[in-house]
């Protein structure tokens, strides 16, 4: 595939608000889990929450969208002079052609959640100031950031469960080699809400405490919230030698479970293998892999099968969810941009909450910061129904 | 602009029961009966999860196997794109009762079903692909949203594409903030167009952006049924492909866009 350039990103999440703050909790090896207190949620469980949402205020002009969800797009977009280059690069291309790719799993659910509790007791009718359009619905999270950011190109909400804000690198790749547009902004936000917390727990994959990816004794996920965006541009001319290039997207299913992975980690491997054939890239040249690592038995045991089967054991790689929990729909977004970190700021970032690395995993699972000259990064993404999505990113200096 | 070729078509709507009988009634050759939409039994299913299977499900299965087998291919080879508007209705209004209710504790298969991409992994369960598939979302710009995906697809990829753009109902109290009244599917097997391909297909479509204004149906209940479903909103490309001639059709997408199609059967 033609490579993209990685412009700008930022992300926010339980670690913090921006890159620099996330660096630097990456640095410490931080964790952002607490015991979670959230609405009226009585789980025992571990949470990755961002502070500060309630102060958050969307503009007048904007206040249609108001939930947690979009406070939280907001509060992601407003860091790292995002906003101002995403402006520069509609100057650059025209508004038109700009495109606004976002992956969510529950949007802002939260509020139908809550509607529902205040029905009318004689009609059954929900609350009128409930807008379902404008919070709720997967879409209204990509429209609300493309007319905050006043583009006019394409948009969509990709809404893949766990890999939504991966795959959403994929269709502005897609549509930019088409000739479509040629830039977009890509990224996933997913917030708290009692959906995710109750189902997780139904199925028996909620952490009791913080969870712990790839550790002989993980016991499931803490769930998090984060927003994390990219802006991505067709190439045209000489780069930055220390200019992130998206390099390859690899895609693919499980046809296997609704709920669970291939133990073989047969997809997983499909979608990383295409990531890698998209860029050009031998498996050697990869010096971080981003994994999904959820924290569940199952699925670090078939990423793991997956990734020992393409890189052998020596590949070292980490999962984020230590330090944020599962952030879902944001996860892949959030993940791929902490990539590009390992890549900007030459370091293997920690698995942080593991302890005893799993001895049937057969991978280098990285527990203390390492320092490392990446040459490329992958980031891994996998959702329910047994959806994969690869990322890989290298400098443009290392593609040459 | 985008090109490609359609080779397949599936539809399953209020009073349009596939393609065969459908393009009869885009024709005018039968009356628009607005009745509700008939689910056909999903035997691609297993047994047990064909009891359980929403009617997202059910509906995503009848339209996308329809199109593959009029296009002569196995479904497993096919990569997919899903579009619809905002997932399975039921399915949340069940999980916002329990959430509102003293006992929160949902069912583990509701949790799983209420993934915006059930459909689309029961698809990959059913037809045994694993080939990418795509799930996307835009309001009521679903169906152009998803036609960009899978056009966009089918010109980088050079592979064939499903799109599978679907609705269902909305139960109350959620259907007075979306009145959705009934369930609707369209799926379309998308190819590269190549110099020799026409043979096989059933029409070649060109996409461009506009701001033109989108068309209506002449027929008032098939124009009533393409306002009220958003996946519904792709009818005059079907109605443009039962003509002779070629035809240029402007569809619903955004508030700001609309999609030009010029459609040559």
């Amino acid at each position: 595939m033609k490579p993209l350039i990685l412009s700008a990103s930022t992300l926010t999440t339980c670690l913090g608000r921006g890159l620099d703050n996330t660096l630097e909790a990456l640095h410490a090896q931080e964790s952002g889990l607490v015991p979670c207190h959230f609405e009226t949620v009585d789980l025992a469980t571990h949470v990755g929450q961002v502070a500060g949402l309630d102060e958050v205020v969307i503009d007048d002009t904007l206040s249609i969208y108001d939930c947690r969800n979009h406070r939280l797009a907001f509060l992601g977009l407003l860091q790292d002079g995002f906003i101002e280059a995403v402006q520069a690069a509609a100057r650059r291309h025209g508004a038109d052609r700009i495109g606004v790719f976002i992956g969510t799993s529950t949007s802002g659910i939260l509020e139908t959640e809550l509607a529902y509790r205040h029905r009318d007791p004689t009609t059954g009718a929900l609350p009128a100031s409930f807008n379902y359009p404008t919070t709720h619905s997967p879409f209204s999270v990509a429209e609300f950031v493309r007319k905050l950011l006043k583009l006019s190109g394409p948009v969509s909400t990709a809404s893949a469960a766990c890999a939504s804000s991966a795959k959403v690198f994929a269709s502005a790749q897609r549509m930019i080699e088409a000739g479509l547009i040629d830039a977009a902004v890509v990224g996933g936000v997913d917030s708290l809400c009692l959906t995710t917390l109750y189902g997780f727990n139904s199925l028996e994959l909620i952490a009791k405490g913080p969870c712990r990816p790839f550790d002989a004794l993980r016991d499931g996920i803490s769930i998090g919230e984060g927003a994390a965006f990219a802006l991505l541009e067709s190439i045209s001319g000489p780069t930055h030698n220390d200019a992130i290039l998206l390099l390859g997207v690899g895609e693919s299913s499980d046809a296997h479970h609704m709920s669970s992975p291939r133990p073989d980690g047969l997809g997983a491997r499909m979608a990383m293998e295409a990531a890698l054939h998209a860029g050009n890239a031998t498996p050697d040249r990869v010096g971080y892999i981003n994994f999904h690592g959820t924290a569940t038995p199952s699925n670090d045991a078939a990423e793991g099968n997956a990734v020992a089967s393409l890189f052998g054991s020596k590949t070292p790689g980490s999962s984020s969810k230590g330090a944020t929990g599962h952030t879902l729909g944001a996860a892949g977004a959030i993940e791929a941009i902490i990539a590009t970190m390992s890549i900007r700021h030459k370091f293997i970032p920690a698995g942080v909450n593991t302890s005893v690395v799993d001895p049937a995993i057969a991978v280098d699972y990285v527990i203390e910061n390492r320092p490392a000259n990446v040459d490329l990064a992958l980031s891994n993404s996998f959702g329910f129904g047994g959806t994969n999505c690869s990322l890989l990113f290298g400098h443009a200096v290392g593609t040459r | 602009m985008l090109a490609a070729t359609i080779e397949g078509i599936g539809l399953l709507g209020p009073g349009l029961n596939g393609w065969t009988e459908g393009r009869q009634v885009l024709m005018g050759d039968i009356a628009h009966a607005s009745s509700a939409t008939e689910f056909p039994v999903a035997t691609s299913l297993p047994p047990s999860e064909r009891r359980r299977a929403s009617r997202a499900t059910k509906l995503v299965l009848a339209v996308g196997l329809e199109a593959s087998a009029a296009a002569g291919l196995d479904a497993s080879s096919l990569a997919t794109v899903f579009a619809s508007s905002g997932g399975d209705g039921y399915n949340c209004h069940e999980i916002c009762q329990m959430l509102a209710s003293n006992d929160r504790q949902l069912s583990p298969t509701r949790f799983h079903n209420s993934v915006h991409n059930a459909p689309a992994g029961y698809w990959s369960i059913a037809s045994g692909s694993m080939a990418p598939s795509s799930v996307i979302c835009a309001h009521d710009a679903s169906f152009g949203a998803g036609l960009l995906e899978a056009m966009s697809q089918v010109t980088t990829t050079g592979e064939r594409c499903l799109l599978i753009a679907y609705d269902t109902d909305y139960p109350q109290p959620i259907r007075v903030v979306r009145p959705v009244p009934d369930a609707f599917g369209i799926a379309l097997v998308l190819n590269r167009r190549v110099a020799g391909s026409g043979n096989r297909a059933l029409a070649t479509i060109e996409l461009q952006l506009t701001h033109s204004a989108s068309e209506s149906l002449g027929d008032p209940s098939l124009e009533n049924l393409r306002r009220a479903i958003p996946a519904a909103r792709g009818l005059p490309i079907l109605e443009a492909i039962t003509g002779e001639a070629p035809r240029t059709v402007v569809i619903d997408y955004l508030d700001d866009i609309a999609l030009s199609i010029t459609v040559t059967p």
